[in-house]
């Protein structure tokens, strides 16, 4: 059903469980390194390939960490609580039990605010918590890539162990025709928030954060849930928008055939932008939750948490407001830059340097447009902040004009050096040697005898045609407002 | 039988380190008695004679280099095939992990190693410790080296026979729910579960988390003493392991003395289901208590009556988690794996022909006890009984330094009679239980032979959380009494194998 239909029917509820991967060096009960991308079962032990008689010992950074997560969360953190073990069969989890938490969350009741069209939506976060993460399998053969069909299956625990934060949302109703806009800033924001504390990379693409997104639609005037849905494999921010557009299309669809909707783990698939289903949760899984004996509980120090509420690092969407005031801009452009990933770009160009304006210019318009044209990330462009302000300071002093600007850019970005080189290289200094610019004009006068006459009996708007001339015999170097001047001196005209 | 293998640990250890003899030889003498008893007791899995000799000599070679070892350096240790050695197979007594040899040494085997200790094998068990009998072995039954027709108790039972039966002075063991005391008891030897979290579970493969505990066996208390302290303290390995000194339990061992000391006698424990040898040689021990200077008062703890049941709840539910990783994905038996099956068919018939019946029946009770909407009722309801039995002991030892009580109801019982009754199998553990499920330390000393059957008594002494040394000090200063009156160990008037 089309988006627009579905939304005049049915009202969504979301709600996103995301995982993040933390950045500690070793995994979150024993000391193996956390290094993405090493040699499969290389970083291994005899507690995270759970060999008889091995145990586990909590990773403090980890705990540390989480609570902070909670306290940039505004979540109340516990003063007592337990590992719980979570038991279930599967190949890629070492022990067949995740030791996680269960009724016992280490932050509870939290929110975070994103803006999205100029409105600000409050999330609500029902818990913080922190478990294990499990191997990476991968199926071969068959045609889902999934195990069930598979030839074979081959299992790499470098990953099983690795701490990992699980932050739940409350049910988020009454978003609308945003709803798909509302999960992306969501998570936008709060892998925003992940980084400014330092805690992980946020690397979807690499799996060191992942969204599962819970769907649901209630038919409009109704007051009664209907039946979710939870879709994983959603490896990107444009995904998440994806995932919620798609999966609220495919409801309304069903519901609107009179069907129901199955409660089910349903799999995005990045190509087609639509879902598939997956293991089916009516009958629900009895995981056998029970404390983890081989833990100690975790109670936290009131003053130790204090501190590190105290210590947290200024929030991205307060450094947000600041830099708004500071760079005088509107709040549709700060959407915009953040949007764009760009906010961080312009701080650091502002920093080397450049105006606001400029910095966000650049940024915002031709590194945009360049970035949008190679299908890739603002960041990933290979040029610095220090570049983008060096071409701004190159035209603000006259010796390049936006025109040279772009060449200047282009040049940085096909790796021809720095901006000065690339001026350099490419010989694209405006001309204001007054004689060289001088011998262009004769050269020109003389070529278009016409025009100048013209000029000289009064006509001076066909000076036009004779300033175009000298840009186009100076290759755009001149500056134009000067060889303007020249021509009507020459021509007796000033 | 030579002369060496009558000595004490703590003897061998001074003759060693004074090198009037050397480790190898005394090695050589246990290796020599391990194969002329063995086909009787049955009581190692694992036996290599030239890794023995091996750790011998080069505890000879370091003593002779005049470095300062342990006061067991070059004794020989039997140790229980539950802790991981990186040197040996360790199977914990299942075919599902038959032939594993794990990368890794447990904290306990390598504090052995490093206080110069030769560890001479592995020894049997019931499978994964669950039994009272190590009849529940997938490698056979251990026989009692005082009836080789009866149970050496269990699930330490190749610990125990083998210290009796003089194939090794020392050995160790796991007690989860009375497997070093009840096995100690029945085999007329010394048997300590010290407070949980004294001694390392890193590398014990784990039956129940919250109860297993690593301890020693000896055939005199100073002994078991000296090799408690040799794997004892504090292990960063093992999140539950107490930041604390290991109590002066050598010390405790040497003095003996318990004059003034305040006995209580568990009134809960004796009546119906009690052998009346064993409750005779039990009182005898109270009042040889009183006779050496105890005040001995009856002490009630009622919730101990609700710890056989809470246990078994309590130790299923965390088994049937704790065995969930023997799916043959990574080590041990792999069954089915043909082309043609799925990983969970694999897993499934692995672990069908992998585990024995007990091992299946507490795993299945285990995962009932935890599902969803019994979860309350049965798990939770247990931890609830656990906390009132904390509780009485709490109360208990206000009152008396050291509460005491038969350390089974009956004698040592012949194989085979409660194989295929598991409550009769269970109820062996009836005294032991309470002291797993509180934490806190307890010792089997053995009190004497009962009238009917002539088999072994253990007297326990059960004393609060970090009191071990109470249980070394009543303990050795009983043995010293009772040693006196029989003219020498009881041990010796075991029948010659």
């Amino acid at each position: 059903m089309p988006y627009d239909e579905a939304l005049e029917r049915f009202d969504p509820v979301l709600g996103l469980e995301t995982h993040v991967e933390l950045g500690t060096a070793s995994k979150m009960f024993c000391g193996c390194p956390t290094e993405f991308g090493a040699a499969p079962n290389t970083q291994v032990c005899p507690v995270c390939l759970a060999l008889p008689g091995s145990l586990p010992v909590a990773n403090a950074e980890a705990i540390e960490s989480t609570i902070r997560i909670g306290l940039a969360l505004n979540c109340s953190i516990a003063e007592w609580c337990r590992f719980a073990r979570k038991n279930y069969f599967y190949p890629d989890m070492p022990k067949n039990y995740q030791i996680s938490q269960y009724d016992e969350p280490l932050c509870t009741d939290g929110y975070l605010d994103v803006v999205v069209d100029g409105r600000t939506v409050r999330i609500e976060i029902e818990r913080v918590h922190l478990e294990e993460d499990t191997g990476k399998s991968t199926h071969v053969g068959g045609a889902t890539g999934r195990i069930h069909g598979a030839d074979y299956s081959i299992v790499d625990y470098n990953r099983a162990g690795i701490p990992l934060v699980e932050i739940v949302t409350k049910p988020i109703a009454g978003t609308d025709a945003m709803a798909p806009e509302v999960a992306r800033a969501y998570a936008t924001e709060l892998r925003e928030v992940m980084r400014s504390l330092g805690v992980s990379d946020v690397r979807m693409e690499e799996g060191s954060m992942r969204c599962d997104v819970n769907v649901s639609l209630m038919p409009r005037g109704s007051a009664e849930w209907g039946t979710r849905t939870e879709t994983k494999n959603v490896n990107s921010l444009r995904s998440v928008e994806r995932a919620v557009r798609g999966e609220i299309e495919r409801q309304a669809a069903i519901l609107a055939d009179g069907g129901r909707i199955i409660q089910e783990t349903r799999h995005f698939h990045e190509d087609t932008g639509r879902t598939t289903s997956g293991r089916s949760k009516e009958e629900a899984q009895d995981y056998r939750y029970f404390p983890e004996p081989d833990l100690l509980p975790i109670a936290p120090d009131r003053d130790w948490v204090a501190s590190l509420k105290a210590a947290l690092p200024e929030l991205p969407s307060v450094r947000r407001a600041r830099l708004k005031q500071e760079w005088g801009v509107s709040d549709l452009d700060m959407e915009a830059m953040h949007n764009a990933d760009a906010i961080d770009l312009v701080e650091a160009t502002v920093a080397a340097g450049a105006p606001a304006a400029d910095a966000r210019k650049w940024w915002m318009g031709e590194l945009a447009r360049r970035a949008n044209e190679a299908g890739t990330a603002l960041a990933e462009l290979p040029i610095t902040p220090g570049d983008v302000a060096r071409v701004t300071e190159l035209v603000a002093s006259g010796a390049l004009n936006d025109k040279l600007a772009r060449q200047v850019l282009e040049g940085v970005l096909a790796g021809e050096g720095t901006p000065d080189d690339v001026v350099e290289k490419r010989g694209l200094q405006i001309v204001n040697d007054e004689g060289e610019l001088s011998a262009i004009i004769d050269k020109v006068l003389a070529d278009n005898s016409d025009a100048a006459d013209k000029v000289r009996s009064g006509k001076v708007a066909a000076v036009g045609a004779l300033v175009g001339g000298v840009m186009k015999a100076s290759r755009g170097k001149a500056d134009a407002a000067r060889a303007r001047e020249l021509i009507l001196e020459k021509l007796g005209v000033s | 039988m030579t002369e060496l293998l009558r000595k004490t640990a703590a003897e061998l250890g001074e003759l060693i380190a004074g090198r009037e003899v050397s480790a190898a030889e005394v090695a050589q003498a246990h290796l020599d008695r391990i194969a002329e008893v063995e086909p009787k007791v049955n009581a190692f899995l694992h036996v290599n004679a030239e890794t023995v000799l091996a750790q011998a000599r080069a505890v000879d070679e370091r003593i002779a280099r005049g470095e300062r070892l342990g006061p067991l350096a070059g004794v020989p240790v039997a140790h229980k095939d539950v802790f991981t050695t990186k040197d040996m197979p360790t199977t914990a007594g299942s075919k599902i992990l038959e032939g594993w040899i794990p990368p890794y040494d447990a904290t306990v085997t390598s504090r052995l190693r490093e206080a110069g200790l030769v560890i001479l094998g592995k020894t049997n068990l019931d499978e994964f410790a669950m039994g009272s009998s190590t009849e529940n072995s997938a490698y056979g039954p251990t026989h009692n080296p005082w009836d080789l027709s009866r149970i050496p108790g269990g699930s330490s039972g190749g610990a125990s026979a083998a210290v009796a039966a003089y194939e090794a002075p020392l050995s160790t063991g796991t007690d989860t729910g009375g497997s070093i005391r009840q096995p100690a008891a029945v085999t007329g030897i010394v048997g300590m579960k010290p407070t949980y979290g004294g001694s390392s579970r890193y590398g014990v493969i784990a039956f129940a988390s919250s109860l297993d505990t690593p301890g020693p066996f000896a055939r005199n208390v100073l002994d078991a003493a000296l090799l408690h302290e040799a794997f004892s303290g504090h292990d960063v390995m093992d999140s539950t392991s107490i930041h604390a000194e290991v109590p002066a339990v050598v010390e405790a061992a040497r003095q003996a003395d318990i004059a003034g000391l305040r006995v209580g006698v568990v009134k809960e424990f004796g009546g119906e289901g009690y052998q009346p040898g064993v409750l005779a040689r039990f009182r005898e021990a109270v009042d040889l208590l009183e006779s050496l200077g105890a005040k001995v008062v009856e002490v009630s703890c009622p919730s101990f009556a609700y710890a056989l049941p809470a246990y078994y709840l309590i130790a299923p539910s965390e088994c049937s988690s704790n065995l969930a990783r023997f799916d043959a994905m990574r080590y041990g038996l792999r069954v089915g794996d043909d082309g043609t099956r799925s990983a969970e068919e694999v897993m499934a018939l692995t672990r069908a022909a992998g585990f024995g019946p007990e091992v299946k029946r507490r795993i299945m009770l285990g995962t009932y006890a935890l599902s969803s909407g019994y979860y309350d009722a049965y798990y939770g309801q247990a931890q609830k009984v656990r906390t009132l039995i904390s509780r009485d002991f709490d109360a208990a030892f206000h009152q008396v330094d050291v509460l005491v009580s038969p350390t089974t109801p009956t004698t040592a019982f012949p194989i085979g009679e409660r194989a295929d009754d598991p409550m009769a199998m269970y109820l062996a553990d009836l005294c032991t239980i309470p002291t797993n499920l509180a934490g806190n330390a307890a010792i089997s000393v053995p009190c004497g032979l009962a009238d009917e059957d002539g088999l072994p008594v253990g007297l326990q002494i059960m004393a609060p959380v970090l009191g071990d040394d109470r249980c070394y000090r009543v303990g050795a200063a009983v043995e010293r009494a009772l040693e006196d009156r029989w003219g020498g160990p009881l041990l010796a008037k075991a029948p010659a194998l």
